[in-house]
């Protein structure tokens, strides 16, 4: 008798094939698409690629941060200065923004790690505002009001500006492959089965050799850098760049946080699914302004509480669909014909 | 030398407003373990009633508080029977995620409602009197009254919690909901009053807020975090460390307002993040928390 773990399943392989005949039509884009399509696109993968890493470090981590904004800022302020004082192309400030945010999350993560639980959450909170306000301080970069990235630079990502738009469309699509490639194969490494026995009970975890907190500080890490360069890309994108707006806890926190309760929180669909109710909510509501605003917090409210696994979860428990292979199945088999087939 | 006593005691003064943010949330802490992320728009929206109150009774603010006082209780109270009770849990991300959700719905809905426009509470000549200490150093009476009254609601919680029968209802459901229950105690209603008299409280220190600033829909969060930062100052489970906590938070921040305007909130959050590195489990508890 033989055994074997598989991670695939029949709804995983006809997923994938989804997801790749997706990705040709998306990198297609610029061949179909005007200007504003591009530009609602790549809005809509950077709220993917913030929404997945926030679902990563709260969904599966056990980190439920509202201070991520802290990263989207740094990664923001980041660009811009190594963009100015450096003369650093953008295209490449971005990973060299993301580096070095992973960097600070190392002495960040040691203070915030000594708060636990709710106390975490605020904690990361406060790190986001003395950010915000230390960025408000820095005269060379326009404190409080901000500043523009200077045309020069942005001439020097490519002459015209439509083939612009096509490369950071494509800069905006390459990252949220990135980002969703980077967690499925940290799921599908041993931190990820130690990440998800941590989801499901730390003690029980922590009993089987999992080392929790090492763990964690990595998810943070890594979390930090990504969500950085995403930062990073988000405001190269807007031109121009402030405290208020880099650092906004609304924008790069609440309404990741409510795309991934919407869409389903610990499984990795729920952050896209999220983000295309949250999108097609706003294209339809957004005239309505704070009340829209009202709505979203009072559907998320309603979710938590009614059903808090979010749509995805709903899927999943109907219809058992997975669209990324992650669920490992472990196969005795004592034929090729019998072979049974056990959940892990 | 004179100029530094009187911003040392304005920053004290101040801390007596972020005690009374904290006390309700350490409260509430205490008793089930939640953290209400909507605690500062809570006391926002204290001071909205309270501006309509005044507003449509004619009334002056302070008698404004015995409508509000009740009134938030009530608010507090129907909040933790119909919505939080069913958060809590093992799991930590509902209460969190549904509180902030809540945030966002009091914030825009106070947006929606009374505008972005800048809001401030007139209580008349309260506001312009000052006692003088000594040559040189002079306090505002409004600022000793919220200072007076911040101490007095410490006490009152401190002997709520530790001579009545709903203290003793709060410490047991806190020790272990379970037994608590099984000794006939409904830990629903009591986590609710739990939530009624930290909004109580809040409703005070909305009140004050509102006489002492401007204010409007926004400020919320940053409230709670004075009050966050208190109670970590002050180490979780000690009511009057916490009262301590507040008073180290408003001379920090007094001092950094006095070296620059621009530092005041910082120098705040400075010296909590300090003390969370060198003594993470608070100044005034001998426990770790």
């Amino acid at each position: 008798m033989s055994v074997r773990v598989t991670f695939a399943s029949r709804s995983s392989r006809i997923g994938l094939a989804l997801c790749a005949i997706g990705f040709v039509a998306l990198a297609a884009a610029p061949a179909w698409g005007g200007r504003d399509d591009l530009q609602l696109l790549a809005q809509i993968y950077s709220y993917v690629a913030l929404a997945s890493l926030w679902n990563l470090l709260a969904g599966y981590a056990g980190l439920v941060s509202v201070g991520q904004q802290a990263y989207v800022g740094l990664g923001a302020y980041l660009l811009f200065a190594f963009g100015i004082f450096g003369g650093v192309p953008l295209l490449a400030a971005i990973p060299l923004a993301g580096l070095i945010a992973a960097a600070v999350a190392v002495p960040i993560a040691a203070l915030v790690f000594r708060l636990r639980g709710h106390y975490f959450a605020i904690g990361t909170w406060i790190v986001a505002e003395v950010f915000r306000l230390t960025a408000s301080q820095v005269s060379v970069l326009g404190g409080g009001s901000g500043t523009s990235l200077p045309a020069s630079l942005i001439i020097a990502i490519a002459p015209s500006r439509q083939l612009r738009d096509f490369i950071e469309y494509w800069v905006a699509l390459a990252l949220v492959v990135a980002v969703l490639l980077l967690i499925v194969l940290l799921l599908r490494s041993r931190y990820g089965l130690a990440l998800k026995a941590i989801r499901d009970s730390e003690l029980a975890a922590t009993c089987n050799g999992v080392d929790v907190i090492r763990t964690k500080i990595l998810v943070y890490i890594v979390t930090a850098g990504a969500t950085a360069m995403i930062g990073a890309f988000i405001f190269l994108q807007r031109l121009r760049i402030s405290p208020d707006a880099a650092f906004s806890v609304n924008d790069w926190t609440a309404f990741v946080i409510f795309i991934t309760v919407i869409g389903g929180i610990g499984r990795i669909e729920g952050p896209i699914v999220g983000t295309i109710v949250f999108f097609a909510l706003r294209q339809t509501l957004a005239d309505l302004g704070t009340v829209y605003l009202l709505m979203l917090g009072a559907v998320a409210i309603a979710i938590m509480l009614a059903a808090p696994k979010g749509i995805w979860g709903v899927v999943v428990a109907r219809l058992g669909w997975q669209i990324f292979p992650l669920e490992r199945r472990v196969i005795a088999e004592s034929s090729p014909s019998h072979s049974t087939a056990v959940k892990a | 030398m004179t100029d530094w006593i009187n911003v040392i005691l304005q920053g004290v003064l101040v801390g007596g407003l972020y005690a009374m943010f904290a006390a309700g949330l350490s409260l509430i802490f205490g008793v089930m373990r939640l953290v209400n992320i909507a605690h500062g728009d809570l006391i926002v929206l204290a001071a909205y009633l309270a501006l309509v109150a005044t507003q449509t009774l004619g009334i002056g603010p302070l008698v404004s508080l015995l409508i509000v006082v009740p009134l938030m209780a009530a608010i507090g109270y129907a909040l933790q029977r119909f919505i939080l009770n069913r958060t809590l849990g093992e799991d930590l991300l509902p209460p969190l995620l549904v509180t902030f959700g809540l945030s966002v719905i009091i914030q825009n809905g106070l947006l929606a409602l009374f505008t972005a426009d800048d809001r401030k509470l007139d209580a008349g000549a309260l506001e312009v009197a000052t006692v003088r200490l000594v040559e040189g150093v002079y306090v505002g009476l409004l600022p000793l009254l919220q200072f007076a009254v911040a101490v007095a609601v410490i006490a009152a919680l401190q002997f709520v919690f530790y001579r009545t029968a709903l203290g003793r209802a709060f410490r047991a459901t806190a020790d272990s909901p379970q037994v608590a229950q099984l000794m006939g105690l409904d830990n629903r209603h009591v986590f609710a009053l739990a939530m009624a008299l930290s909004l109580a409280v809040v409703a005070i220190a909305g009140v004050f807020l509102a006489i002492r600033a401007d204010f409007d829909p926004s400020i919320g969060p940053a409230r709670l975090i004075f009050g966050f930062e208190a109670v970590i100052i002050g180490g979780l489970g000690s009511l009057w460390g916490t009262f301590a906590g507040g008073l180290v938070l408003g001379v920090a921040q007094a001092i950094g307002a006095h070296i620059n305007p621009g530092w005041q909130i910082l120098a705040g959050h400075i010296a909590f993040l300090v003390i969370l590195a060198i003594r993470p489990e608070g100044l005034f508890t001998k426990g770790r928390a």
